[in-house]
């Protein structure tokens, strides 16, 4: 064969299919639920559930953390608060980036102070993110505790900062791209990986 | 967005439209916040260099700039080295050097930030030069039109009075039909400027007649200190044709709006009982201009230097 035809070689397969995605996701949220019964104090009637407050970073973290919350629902019968902050205004690298748009930063009423706050986002990279999302939470609030759920850990990371729920863990090297796909945004489910040298 | 914010002309739709987006997103994000504060601008310096008096103008881009963080110097001309002589250009360059990242300028000579923005390195944001333009006070206002009216395009906003000596209309007027509003200005022929037939805009002299289409009224405020000749006879004349008054004011349609950019002559553009009217929002207009300023700052510096 000549070299033509590997440049047009089929894509690889995804990391995770949209039913992958969706097996993660329930998995993730069965978790939470077992870690909240195990957390709550003694009388808590819901499972400790009425505590916690699922937090989706932007863009792709907004609606997983609605689809874990559903998934709770469905699972446990407990309705979960769910909130989204935007931390483009705390990020590190805007000097680097450039200025962007900014997303919804939207709280619960009853607010998260004293609460379980769990940060939900797509990709676990540097832990740059999550670093600007836990100082935007400080003004925002003061929580009991503050967990991370994401639904890929790519490693590489930057900072002293690790998951407590993980779908899916990809050793991936830095020249390769993880590319996170939700149906609410992208059309579809699914998690690519692309680039370096495979 | 460019480097600098010197005009409205400097604004396309989309920038503006992303700097009233950023402002409604930040006023949400501060809302009901015990710390009204972002890291944003950490380690950057703003100058507001003020070469004419301002109170809200002054104190709104202050208190944007300390609620992203950075670090502010104010400067007004009185007690300064201005007054022994010193020039624009070695002010500015003074302050650069000792490492402003932005320079916020008012000044009473029209263009005053042009020249500025071609001596230093920092941006320069117009915060009102002579008779030019007030580029931050359009946002703000276009800001609290599409607040209060949930829109901006097809909006009839009509601009009354002291269109000539106005920086506020002038910017007002490209901003506003940039974003698609329908403007009408409304003066005594003494107060529009020569070139006002190649505005964007229609022009009137009966107040009474554009009132009952009008979703917006934006009053000027009539400029004592640069009128250096008679516009018009007297001002209870002034008054009677071009103020708006309880009477006036029913004559608009139910929803709309009257604005004022301040500072306000009770009793002669704009009467006492409207200024205090639930259709006012004059209040609301300084309250937006921290937002609006704050995304004007952090569009501007929030970036790359480059």
């Amino acid at each position: 064969m000549t070299e033509s035809s590997e440049l047009s070689a089929p894509p690889a397969p995804p990391l995770l299919s949209s039913d992958d995605v969706a097996r993660v996701i329930d998995r993730v949220a069965h978790q939470l639920i077992e870690r909240a019964a195990s957390s709550a104090g003694a009388g808590a009637t819901d499972g400790g559930l009425a505590d916690l407050v699922l937090v989706g970073i932007p863009t792709r973290g907004a609606p997983l953390a609605r689809r874990l919350a559903a998934r709770i629902e469905a699972f446990s019968g407990t309705r979960v608060d769910v909130g989204t902050v935007d931390i483009t205004l705390y990020r590190d690298d805007l000097r680097l980036r450039g200025v962007r748009a900014l997303e919804d930063t939207r709280l619960p009423e009853s607010g998260i102070d004293g609460r379980l706050v769990v940060l939900v986002d797509d990709v676990l990279f540097s832990g740059r993110s999550v670093r600007a999302a836990l100082d935007a939470l400080r003004d925002l609030g003061r929580p009991r505790a503050v967990q991370l759920a994401v639904l890929v850990d790519r490693g590489h990371r930057e900072l002293p900062i690790r998951a407590d729920y993980v779908g899916k863990n990809v050793p991936t090297s830095r020249s390769q791209k993880v590319e996170v796909h939700l149906a609410e945004i992208d059309g579809l489910d699914e998690v690519l990986l692309t680039g370096g040298d495979q | 967005m460019k480097r600098h914010l010197l005009e409205a002309g400097d604004l396309d739709r989309d920038d503006a439209t992303l700097v009233l987006d950023t402002a409604a997103q930040i006023e949400s994000a501060l809302a009901g916040r015990e710390v009204k504060k972002l890291p944003t601008l950490r380690g950057r310096t703003v100058v507001n260099l003020f070469y004419e008096d301002s109170t809200r103008t002054r104190i709104s881009f202050e208190l944007a700039a300390k609620r992203l963080s950075a670090d502010v110097i104010n400067f007004s001309a009185k007690g300064s080295s201005v007054s022994k002589g010193e020039s624009l250009k070695d002010t500015a360059l003074t302050l650069e050097a000792m490492g402003s990242d932005a320079i916020v300028v008012r000044h009473w000579a029209s263009g005053a930030p042009h020249r500025l923005a071609g001596w230093v390195q920092g941006s320069v944001v117009n915060a009102g030069d002579g008779t030019h333009e007030h580029p931050t006070q359009a946002l703000l206002d276009a800001y609290t039109i599409r607040q209060r009216l949930g829109r901006l395009d097809g909006v009839r906003v009509v601009i009354v009075g002291d269109v000539l000596h106005s920086r506020v209309a002038r910017s007002n007027v490209w901003l506003l039909s940039t974003l698609g509003a329908v403007v009408t200005v409304v003066a005594p022929p003494t107060l529009l400027p020569v070139g006002v037939g190649s505005w964007p805009v229609t022009v009137g002299y009966d107040l009474d007649a554009v009132l009952p289409q009008a979703d917006v009224v934006m009053m000027l405020r009539v400029q004592g200190e640069r009128m250096n000749a008679s516009f018009f006879p007297s001002a209870r004349e002034y008054s009677r044709r071009y103020g708006l008054d309880g009477r006036r004011m029913a004559a608009l349609p139910d929803d709309a709006i009257v604005m004022h950019p301040g500072p306000m002559n009770r009793g002669m553009e704009i009467a006492a009982e409207v200024a205090d009217s639930v259709r006012s929002t004059i209040v609301d207009q300084v309250g937006n201009g921290v937002s609006v300023r704050m995304a004007v700052l952090y569009l501007l510096l929030g970036g790359t230097s480059e």
